[in-house]
């Protein structure tokens, strides 16, 4: 048996980015790993000899720079690379492509839609003015609405001053905004459908919601109010895959003493007198430490590792109820060479960034509609990148790696349950969209993983695979987050805090919900705060 | 140039590589250094800063000054204007150096190519050729020749610098350490390249007579291709050797023969560059008032901040209080840095104020209101940016 002051179940970058935090204040950490590599949802991985995939999550933008700077991680080893140039594939030939330069990014939407050119403007100014008011509450622990404790009342009266430095009609209109569909609320700018359909799909990225479903307009913002280098919105590809970010974190962490054990899968959060006491770990071995932190999602923290017994009532059904449903698939595919697609120009700035194979509105929606029915889509949303365009570490010179999520796919299927033959089935439903835009993709193929909710949940334990720990609806966000009452990261049995994307402000590769996390901890510790304050470019 | 155009005289100089440029430069940012017309950036300056410490870059040097120096007395002359030993320049090494006036305050930087005995290349940003005049006086086996036009170069930077080299077919490359010289047969001429840079980064220079700089170029970014290879220009430039802490001409220093006021010009020492000063070797130009300077102490000292929050503190002043009432110093270059993730600069501080606790006034505007902030300073010992590639030897492929 040893002992911690401190014991974090899951080496997902939030957990490690937890861990550093304590370990920085002095505290004996330890991370718990089921798997035998750390990293969770942000992981490298190479499954074909030359090839490094980032298996699940693949772009970053909402890493905190604060965290970046303050953990050193540079000097840990982590860059993040800007991408350019994203190529939207339409029905039939029409393509929307996203140049880097404005006056070419203005000409561009006006060859479709003159009107939908000028109304970009307004657009995007309406986008950032919210999204710089969510992104002051990143690092900021929400208010209990309930309590009466000066630090909530205070943080109440912080988020109001925010809010009324918008003005009267914004703040309508922000309102509003939490509750329409990605659709509708483009409706009010656009009228060009590929046009909308590009700025919609941010709206459905990782949830059983679609663009026409409310609450997905705040999914959208969600997707870009994320930054690289106080650009807001623009999105990076960490250099040697999203593991990157996780062994950096984890290499801050060992720097400061802490200790991280893989292989380590735990059964059981013990608790003894209504407090968390240590955890059992599927081998049988038992760690005694002051705290626990659950880096897992909500769902699996009170339903898998949790004694019924042991939690307050209504909590185990609040768990079961959890909003997180899986609706997403990745593809990873290694290829021989670089891919050409039909009617885009073979401009380098241009054709490697991202790929949104989108159709229109219509297409999104009818996708959505199998996902209802419990069946992947044959003509699914496919949105891709292809990082080896951008980094030389991922494979061999001249060949590369794509990396395709794919909206929709059930974690459960209505004909009974995914096997090896029906992943193939949804990988291979996914190649021949690609294919209808790249002729010949195909034959560039050298290796590819597929990867269903299924395989994500069963890997990296996300449960159902919802990528972001639960659903980011406004009924679990903020301070609902992820259950009412419980928005402050310590959970309903004494010494036992939750620290991943199951927390504010929800999912992405940003680092805050282990840190805020640790604020927390810490101040019950009554140790000093080792987690900065977030350092703003929009100020 | 046609001579029928009226504005024939004052059209910029273009390099051997411009017909590359041209076609490169999508953006049209034009700038232009010593007479040549010359790329601010090509495509993004981010785009391309993060080619350099990502990927590859080139960036033309052909406008950077070039002096063959050669005779007997070729070395001699150069130990007397420069302030390092250059007895102490291997054959086929390179020496970063400067020279200073009698004030011992700093004309300019450059570095020197030991390429025979007798034989040295100077390079230098300025053009150079009255004062290497004067250093020549009283000696009597020495001749300096201006090769800038002949002898075209481009510096290529970034991780896959050397992988590109060895795939263009230099063998061997991989085996030059930092400052090494090495001669590769080039279409029946000599292509000379150099472990040098100006990024901080693993990098190399390219040196090739004018008839095949575009054969050189084509064939470079050939092998490049799938290794990211991008042009790059001044702004990029600029970002790069700040995160070096690289000093450049006209932000950290004033060059001494182009000052009209009463120093405000540069000693070494004011730039932390005294480790180029060598006192044990014969005279040289400045050598009692630098012996002067380092007994006394510098006025200033160039000093490496890395600054809270992520407004670049461009122009700021430094003070040794926060209610900015004790003026000690004042920013010299500044920038967010990407890849460290720190705001940063490179500041002049009152010597005797390097120990307080420092505080920079920055001053931004957001749309058209202005907006200032003090922010506190951190004195840094180190150049912000040092991978270890820069001086493994053989470097790895990225």
């Amino acid at each position: 048996m040893s002992n911690y002051d401190a014991i974090v179940i899951g080496a997902g970058h939030n957990g490690l980015t937890n861990a550093a935090y304590l370990a920085k204040a002095g505290l004996n950490v330890v991370v718990l790993e089921k798997n035998d590599y750390i990293g969770g949802a942000a992981v490298s991985r190479e499954l074909h000899e030359g090839w490094t995939y980032s298996s699940c999550s693949y772009v970053c933008s909402m890493m905190r720079q604060a965290i970046h700077r303050d953990l050193d991680l540079a000097k840990h080893g982590l860059i993040l690379v800007p991408y350019l140039g994203t190529v939207n594939f339409g029905e039939g030939d029409e393509r929307l492509f996203s140049y880097h330069d404005e006056t070419a990014a203005y000409l561009e939407l006006k060859r479709h839609s003159s009107h939908d050119a000028d109304a970009m403007h307004r657009f995007q100014t309406d986008l950032t003015r919210y999204s710089q008011l969510i992104r002051k509450t990143l690092m900021r622990t929400p208010p209990d609405p309930t309590s009466f404790r000066p630090r909530d009342l205070m943080e109440l009266m912080y988020l109001a001053k925010q809010f009324w430095k918008l003005g009267e009609k914004e703040i309508y209109e922000y309102v509003r905004f939490f509750t329409m569909s990605a659709a509708e609320y483009l409706d009010d700018y656009f009228e060009n459908d590929l046009i909308k359909a590009a700025m919609a799909s941010p709206g459905i990225i990782g949830t059983a919601l679609g663009v026409y479903s409310p609450g997905s307009a705040y999914i959208l913002l969600h997707h870009v109010m994320g930054d690289v280098d106080g650009s807001i919105g623009a999105w990076g590809l960490a250099r040697g895959g999203m593991g990157a970010i996780s062994q950096s974190i984890a290499s801050a962490l060992q720097a400061n003493d802490g200790e991280i054990r893989t292989n380590a899968g735990v059964s059981k959060v013990l608790v003894e007198g209504g407090k968390a006491v240590g955890v059992v770990l599927e081998n049988g071995d038992e760690l005694r430490a002051g705290i626990v932190v659950s880096n897992l999602d909500a769902k699996r923290t009170f339903t898998r590792i949790m004694d019924k017994d042991d939690l307050p009532d209504g909590i185990y059904d609040r768990a079961r109820n959890f909003k997180i449903r899986g609706s997403s698939g990745k593809v990873n595919i290694a290829l021989s060479g670089m891919p050409m697609f039909a009617g885009v120009p073979d401009n380098k700035y241009l054709n490697r960034g991202g790929q949104g194979f989108t159709g229109s509105l219509e297409t999104m929606e009818r996708a959505y509609d199998c996902w209802k029915h419990g069946r992947w889509s044959d003509d699914p949303f496919v949105e891709s990148v292809i990082p080896s365009a951008w980094d030389p570490t991922v494979a061999p010179t001249g060949q590369h790696w794509m990396s395709n999520f794919v909206q929709y796919c059930p974690p459960t299927l209505a004909d009974g349950p995914w096997t090896p033959e029906k992943r193939d089935a949804f990988g291979e439903s996914v190649i021949s969209k690609i294919e209808r835009y790249s002729p010949g993709f195909r034959d560039l193929i050298v290796h590819m993983e597929v990867r269903t909710p299924h395989e994500i949940e069963n890997e990296i334990g996300l449960t159902e695979g919802n990528i972001f720990q639960g659903e980011l609806t406004i009924d679990q966000l903020f301070f609902n987050r992820p259950f009412p009452g419980y928005g402050q990261y310590r959970m309903p049995v004494k010494n036992m805090y939750m620290c991943g994307s199951s927390t504010h402000p929800g999912g992405g590769v940003s680092a805050v919900c282990g840190a805020n996390a640790a604020r927390e901890i810490l101040m019950d510790l009554r140790r000093p705060n080792t987690v900065p304050e977030d350092d703003f470019y929009d100020e | 140039m046609k001579t029928d155009d009226r504005f024939a005289g004052e059209r910029p100089k273009l390099s051997p590589f411009y017909p590359r440029q041209k076609e490169l430069n999508i953006r049209e940012a034009w700038s232009a250094w010593n007479g040549y017309k010359f790329a601010e950036y090509y495509y993004d300056l981010e785009y391309e800063y993060f080619c350099v410490r990502n990927l590859c870059g080139t960036y033309d040097i052909t406008p950077m000054q070039k002096y063959e120096i050669s005779g007997r007395d070729a070395e001699t002359m150069l130990n007397r204007m420069v302030t390092r030993d250059v007895k102490k320049i291997g054959l086929n090494r390179v020496a970063y150096c400067l020279w200073c006036t009698d004030e011992g305050r700093m004309i300019d930087d450059g570095t020197i190519f030991r390429l025979a005995d007798d034989r040295f290349m100077l390079t230098c940003g300025s053009p150079c050729t009255a004062w290497l005049r004067k250093s020549c006086f009283g000696f009597d086996d020495v001749t300096v020749t201006d090769i800038t036009d002949d002898l075209p170069a481009l510096s290529l930077q970034g991780p896959t610098s050397c992988a590109v080299l060895k795939k263009m077919g230099l063998t061997g490359i991989d085996e030059a350490k930092p400052f090494d010289i090495r001669f590769f047969p080039f279409h029946g001429e000599q292509l000379m390249v150099s472990r040098t840079g100006f990024t901080g980064d693993l990098g190399y220079e390219l040196w090739i007579p004018r008839d095949l700089a575009l054969k050189m170029w084509d064939e470079l970014y050939e092998a490049g291709e799938d290794l990211g290879i991008q042009p790059y220009g001044e702004a990029a430039t600029n970002m790069a050797r700040l995160e070096a802490a690289f000093i450049m001409p006209d932000m950290e220093f004033n060059e001494a023969l182009r000052t009209v006021n009463f120093e405000h010009d540069q000693t070494p020492f004011e730039l932390n560059l005294g480790w180029l000063v060598d006192f044990k070797k014969p005279h040289f130009s400045g050598r009692s008032a630098l012996l002067e300077e380092k007994q006394r102490g510098p006025r200033y000292t160039l000093t490496k901040l890395d600054i809270e929050g992520n407004r670049p503190a461009t122009e700021a002043y430094i003070y040794a209080d926060k209610r900015c009432t004790k003026e000690v110093g004042y920013v010299t270059s500044a920038m967010w840095s990407p890849a460290v993730k720190a705001n940063i600069a490179l500041a002049m501080i009152r010597t005797e104020h390097l120990e307080s606790n420092l505080w920079a006034e920055i001053y931004y505007t957001k749309e058209l209101r202005q907006y200032s902030r003090v922010a506190r300073c951190k004195k840094m010992n180190k150049p912000f940016w040092t991978p270890a590639r820069a001086r493994a030897t053989p470097p790895a492929d990225y």
